[in-house]
C-alpha cells in the first residue's frame, strides 16, 4: 500500500464521517464545540454558511449526519447532531450584522428562480451578497415550499420559517408569491434574466388506481396535496377511522396530521415488513408513540365503496421469503383483510411534473420524463437553465436542496460571469495545531461516556390540542452540557509525520481503541489482517505513513473508531503525532473569483 | 483538556482469552514515566503476555525495588498483587513470597540500577536458589530518575547526554546469569513486541528462575547520538540469535517449521517453546557454547537478542527444598503443629 496522501482534500474530510454525510458539509464538530462554550450565535453562524437553514434543518432534517457519526461504532447511539444544530438556532442572538454586505450597486445581472422552496432561497442567499438581483416566483400564497405545505407545523413551527426565510427575503429578493409560470418560454423570451433556476420540487403525489378510486374519491386523498390542504386550512377535519397507504416519512406526517384533526383510529399500512420502511426510524418512533398502528404485510387491492361512500379498503396478506442478506427472494399472497375506513390518504410517492415546460426549445427529458440535468453543473440542456432541489433529480430533501442551490449558484455566477460553469474552485482542507502545551490541547479531548440525551416532548394529553403545537421541546441547558459531549471532535486530526519518528510504541501502547501499528508494509488487504485489532470496516481508510527512518517499517492508522482523545499526541516524545484542526472548505459562489476581476482564471 | 487517563472505552471487536478478557482489563494506571519510555513498551509486552496466557489477575503477582523501571508494577495487571521493595530487595520479598505461596505467578521487574548495583548481590542468589519467577530487567544504562548518570551496564565509550564518556567495563546481566547457572536466559529490545511478547509467556511459563534482560531505551537521558542505548543504535547493533515462538500446552503446532530450523523445547505443563535459529551456529541449549557466542558477538558490538539460554526440567526452589505441594496458608493446622509430643520428638533431634 502506497503512503497516504493526506494532502488530498478528501482523506481528513472523510475523517469527518458527519461533515462527509452532509450533502451541505456542515462542519458539525466545530459547532458543537462552539455550543458547548456558550458560543450559540457563532454555531448558528458556521450552520448557516454550510445549511442556510440552521433553525429549520434542527427540526426537520434528514440527518444523513447521525447514522454515520463515528460514535455509533464506539457505542450504539450517534451524537444528537440534528438537536444540537436547533439548540444553536434557538439560542442565537442577534446575527445578521454578520450577514455579508448587499452591495449597493448591483451588477447588472438578473436571476430568477421559480419554486420559493429551500433550493431557490438557496440560490438568491449565495447570489445576491455578489451583486445579482434575484427574483423568485411562487404558485403559493406563503414561501417555503415543501418545508410549508407538507412538513406539518406541529413539526416546523411557522415562526421559523418566516424567520430563516425572511432574512434572505431581506436582502433585497423580489419574491412574488401567488406568480404560477405558465410557460418557461415565455419567462426566457419576456422575462429578461440572464438565467433561471428551476427548484420547484416534486409536486405531484403518486396515485393508486384500484378498483373504487373513482368512486370513493371524496375520501381518498393524496398524502402531498392533502398536508399542503391542511397547511393553508382548506382542510381542517378527518374522518374517525384513517388509513395511510405507504411507510415513508410522508405518511407519517399524513398519520399524525389526522391525529390532530379529529382521527382517532389511525393505521400506516406496509407492504413490506419493517426493515423495509422508507420512513427515517426517528419518525416512526415519533408515531408510534402517539399510538398509531403500523401494520407490515398488507397490499392494497380495492377501495370498498358503498352506497356511494368510502367503507374502507381490501388488502392481500402477504408473506416473503428472505434470505441470508435480508433480500427478498419470493413473495406470495396469503389471504385477504378488510380494514374499515372513513379516509384514506396515499403516501406513495412523488414525482416531478413539469407541464410549464416547453419540450421544443432545448431542454431535453429523459425516458422518465424527467429533465436530464448535470450532476455537477446542475445545467440542462439549455445553457442558462439550471435545475436543483427535488425538481432536479427527484425526491430528495431539504439538506440535498441547500447544496443543489449552492452548487447551481456557483454554475449561475459563472454563467453569467462569461465563464464556463465546469470551471469551479476544488475543495481544499486546512491545518491547525490544536497544542496549547505538554499535555494541554484547545479542544476537550476526555472521552466523555454519556449516553444520548433525548429531547423532551409535550405530553400526549396537550400535544393534540392545537394543529400547530410544536412536540419537541428541544434540549434543556443540562442536556445540552452533556450532549455537546459525546461529540468526539472527529475533526481535530491525528496529523503523523514520519521522520520524526523514533518507533518507541508509545503511541501504539497508548491508544484506547488500538487504532495504531508499526508493522511491514504490505497490501490493504493483507495490512488490515496484521492491525492491533481487526479492521473489518472497509468503508473506513486505512492510514499509511511513509517508510520509518530506523526500520522502514510504516505506522499504520485505521481511522475507523478513532475517539479523537490525542492520547498518541501527547505520548509521543518526539511530536510526530499532533491533533490538527482541519477546516474544510466547500467552495461557494462568493468564492469563485471575483467578477471585477475577470482575468482570474480558473483551470 | 489536560493530563486525561486512558480512556475506557475500548475497540468493540478486541479479541478476548479463555477467561473472557480483553486486553483491556490487563492494563493498570496510566504511566507518569517520560512520554516514549521504553519501559512503557515493555508494559505493553507483559499486558500482552499476560492475557495472552490468560492469567487470572489475582493469581499475578508484580514487585519491584526502587527506579524509573520498578514503577511499571503499577501501569499493568491492576487486578493483581503489588509490592514495591526497598532498592535492590525485590528478590529477598519474591523469594519469602513465593516460599509461601507456590501457585502464584511471580513477575519481578528491575533497573540496571536496582540489579546490577544496589542489589547485585540478592539479583545473584535469587539465580542460585533458582526461584520460580519471571525476573525483567529494563536496561538503559542510566539512572533515569536521577538525572542520567551512567549505570552498571553503560557500555565503555558510550557518551552522556551532557558528554561524559563511560570508561569502566559493565556488567553483563545475561553473561552473570549464564555461569551462575540460571536455566532460562533471553535478551531482547523494548521496541521489538514480536519478539518479547513471547518471551515473557515463555519466562513466565518455566519453571525455575527466568531472565529477560530488556534493552529498554531512556528517551530522556540516553537516546542521543554517541549512546548505545539509544532506540536508533539499538536498533542498528541488536541481532536476533534465536525466535522463540510460544505454544500453549492446548494448542497444536500449526506453523510450518521447516525441519531442522525448529527446536521445540518442552515445558513442565506440556506447553512448549519451538525456537527457530536465525543464527544457523548458535546452539541456546549448549551453555557453554551459548556464553562464548553472547561474548564474541558483544566484542563486536553486536547484542545477541533472543531466548539466548534454556534449559527446562532443573530442579527449582521448591523442589530442592522439599516445601510442601501447594500454598503455605492451604496447609492444615494439625499438619502445621506437630502437637507437645511431636514438637518434643523435633526437639530431642538437637539434644
Amino acid at each position: 500500500m502506497k503512503p497516504t496522501d493526506t494532502r488530498h482534500p478528501d482523506y481528513y474530510h472523510k475523517v469527518v464521517d458527519c461533515q462527509w454525510a452532509c450533502p451541505a458539509h456542515t462542519d458539525v464538530p466545530e459547532y458543537i464545540r462552539l455550543i458547548a462554550q456558550g458560543r450559540f450565535t457563532d454555531a448558528y453562524m458556521v450552520n448557516r454558511e454550510a445549511n442556510v437553514f440552521p433553525g429549520i434543518l434542527g427540526r426537520v432534517c434528514d440527518r444523513p449526519c447521525e447514522p454515520a457519526c463515528r460514535r455509533t461504532r464506539v457505542e450504539q447511539k450517534p451524537v444528537a447532531i440534528c438537536r444540537l444544530k436547533r439548540v444553536a438556532a434557538d439560542h442565537k442572538d442577534e446575527f445578521r450584522a454578520r450577514l455579508p454586505k448587499i452591495p449597493k450597486l448591483r451588477n447588472g445581472r438578473k436571476v430568477v428562480c421559480v419554486g420559493a422552496g429551500p433550493a431557490s432561497f438557496t440560490v438568491a442567499n449565495d447570489l445576491m451578497p455578489l451583486g445579482y438581483e434575484v427574483t423568485i416566483l411562487e404558485q403559493l400564497a406563503e414561501p417555503g415550499g415543501l418545508m410549508r405545505s407538507n412538513i406539518p407545523s406541529f413539526r416546523l413551527p411557522q415562526s421559523v420559517l418566516d424567520e430563516e426565510l425572511g432574512v434572505i427575503v431581506g436582502m433585497g429578493v423580489d419574491l412574488r408569491l401567488n406568480s404560477p409560470v405558465r410557460s418557461l418560454r415565455e419567462l426566457l423570451e419576456k422575462g429578461g434574466f440572464d438565467a433561471v433556476f428551476v427548484g420547484s420540487g416534486a409536486p405531484k403525489g403518486k396515485e393508486l388506481k384500484l378498483p373504487g378510486r373513482a368512486e370513493g374519491g371524496a375520501n381518498i386523498h393524496i398524502g402531498i396535496t392533502w398536508l399542503e390542504s391542511v397547511a393553508f386550512e382548506h382542510v381542517k377535519a378527518i374522518g374517525g377511522r384513517v388509513l395511510i397507504i405507504g411507510v415513508g416519512n410522508t405518511a407519517m406526517d399524513c398519520c399524525r396530521t389526522s391525529l390532530r384533526l379529529g382521527a382517532t383510529d389511525v393505521k400506516v399500512m406496509a407492504r413490506k415488513p419493517r426493515q423495509f420502511f422508507k420512513a427515517s426510524d426517528w419518525e416512526l418512533e415519533d408515531a408510534e408513540e402517539e399510538r398509531v398502528e403500523i401494520v407490515v404485510n398488507r397490499s392494497p387491492k380495492a377501495f370498498v365503496v358503498e352506497g356511494g361512500r368510502l367503507r374502507g379498503m381490501m388488502f392481500d396478506v402477504m408473506e416473503y421469503d428472505l434470505d441470508a442478506r435480508g433480500r427478498i427472494t419470493a413473495e406470495r399472497m396469503t389471504g385477504e383483510e378488510f380494514l374499515p375506513a372513513d379516509d384514506v390518504i396515499l403516501a406513495i410517492g412523488q414525482e416531478n411534473a413539469f407541464p410549464w415546460i416547453e419540450r421544443d426549445f432545448g431542454i431535453e427529458f429523459d425516458k422518465w420524463d424527467v429533465p436530464k440535468v448535470d450532476p455537477v453543473t446542475y445545467e440542462s440542456t439549455r445553457p442558462g437553465v439550471f435545475f436543483g432541489g427535488d425538481s432536479a433529480f427527484g425526491p430528495k430533501n431539504i439538506i440535498w436542496a441547500v447544496e443543489h442551490g449552492h452548487q447551481a449558484a456557483i454554475s449561475i455566477h459563472q454563467h453569467c460571469q462569461g465563464e464556463p460553469v465546469t470551471a469551479r474552485l476544488a475543495p481544499g482542507v486546512t491545518l491547525q495545531s490544536r497544542k496549547m502545551g505538554m499535555h494541554e490541547w484547545s479542544y476537550s479531548n476526555d472521552y466523555n461516556p454519556a449516553e444520548r440525551r433525548l429531547v423532551p416532548h409535550v405530553s400526549l394529553k396537550e400535544r393534540f390540542k392545537k394543529l400547530n403545537i410544536e412536540v419537541e421541546l428541544g434540549f434543556t441547558p443540562d442536556q445540552t452540557a452533556d450532549e455537546v459531549q459525546r461529540c468526539l471532535n472527529c475533526d481535530v486530526q491525528t496529523v503523523f509525520e514520519a521522520k520524526l519518528c523514533i518507533e518507541c510504541d508509545a503511541c501504539v501502547d497508548v491508544c484506547p481503541t488500538d487504532c495504531l501499528t508499526i508493522t511491514h508494509g504490505g497490501e490493504e488487504a493483507d495490512l488490515r489482517t496484521r492491525l492491533k485489532a481487526p479492521a473489518k470496516n472497509l468503508a473506513q481508510a486505512l492510514f499509511v505513513s511513509e517508510p520509518l527512518r530506523q526500520t522502514g517499517r510504516v505506522m499504520v492508522k485505521d481511522e475507523d473508531l478513532c475517539v479523537h482523545c490525542g492520547l498518541c499526541a501527547e505520548r509521543c516524545p518526539t511530536a510526530a503525532w499532533d491533533m490538527q484542526k482541519s477546516f474544510v472548505h466547500w467552495p461557494h459562489a462568493e468564492d469563485q473569483p471575483a467578477p471585477c476581476h475577470p482575468q482570474v482564471k480558473t483551470a | 483538556m489536560t493530563f486525561i487517563p486512558k480512556p475506557k472505552v475500548r475497540h468493540p471487536s478486541l479479541p478476548k482469552n479463555d477467561l473472557g478478557f480483553t486486553r483491556r482489563d490487563y492494563e493498570g494506571a496510566l504511566t507518569t514515566l517520560c512520554a516514549g519510555c521504553g519501559h512503557d513498551s515493555i508494559t505493553a509486552a507483559l499486558i500482552e503476555a499476560c492475557w495472552g496466557l490468560s492469567l487470572e489477575p489475582q493469581n499475578v503477582v508484580k514487585l519491584s525495588g526502587i527506579g524509573c523501571s520498578s514503577k511499571t508494577t503499577a501501569y499493568f495487571v491492576s487486578g493483581g498483587h503489588g509490592f514495591n521493595a526497598v532498592h535492590g530487595r525485590m528478590p529477598s520479598i519474591a523469594t519469602g513470597a513465593n516460599a509461601a505461596n507456590r501457585e502464584l505467578h511471580y513477575i519481578g521487574i528491575s533497573g540496571d540500577g536496582d540489579t546490577l548495583s544496589i542489589g547485585l548481590g540478592q539479583f545473584c542468589h535469587a539465580i542460585r536458589r533458582n526461584v520460580n519467577m519471571l525476573y525483567l530487567i529494563e536496561n538503559n544504562g542510566v539512572y533515569g530518575l536521577t538525572k542520567g548518570q551512567f549505570s552498571a551496564s553503560a557500555d565503555i565509550g558510550t557518551r552522556a547526554k551532557k558528554g561524559d564518556v563511560n570508561q569502566q567495563a559493565p556488567i553483563d546481566p545475561v553473561q552473570l546469569a549464564m555461569t551462575l547457572g540460571a536455566g532460562f536466559v533471553a535478551r531482547s529490545f523494548s521496541g521489538d513486541k514480536e519478539q518479547l511478547v513471547p518471551l515473557i509467556k515463555a519466562g513466565l511459563r518455566h519453571q525455575g528462575f527466568a531472565l529477560i534482560d530488556v534493552l529498554s531505551p531512556c528517551v530522556t537521558f540516553n537516546d542521543h547520538e554517541g549512546s548505545t542505548k539509544s532506540y536508533a543504535y539499538t536498533r542498528e547493533h541488536y541481532e536476533p540469535a534465536v525466535q522463540a515462538d510460544f505454544i500453549p500446552f492446548e494448542r497444536e503446532i500449526k506453523a510450518d517449521y521447516a525441519e531442522g530450523e525448529a527446536l521445540p523445547i518442552v515445558l513442565h505443563d506440556g506447553s512448549r517453546i519451538v525456537l527457530r535459529k536465525i543464527d544457523q551456529g548458535y546452539d541456546p541449549t549448549d551453555r557453554i557454547a551459548a556464553a562464548a557466542h553472547i561474548q564474541e558477538r558483544l566484542k563486536a558490538n553486536e547484542f545477541l537478542t533472543g531466548l539466548l539460554y534454556v534449559e527446562p526440567g532443573q530442579r527449582e526452589f521448591h523442589e530442592v527444598n522439599g516445601t510442601p505441594a501447594g500454598p503455605l496458608n492451604r496447609v492444615p493446622y494439625e499438619k502445621l503443629s506437630p502437637g507437645s509430643k511431636g514438637l518434643e520428638k523435633i526437639i530431642s533431634r538437637y539434644r
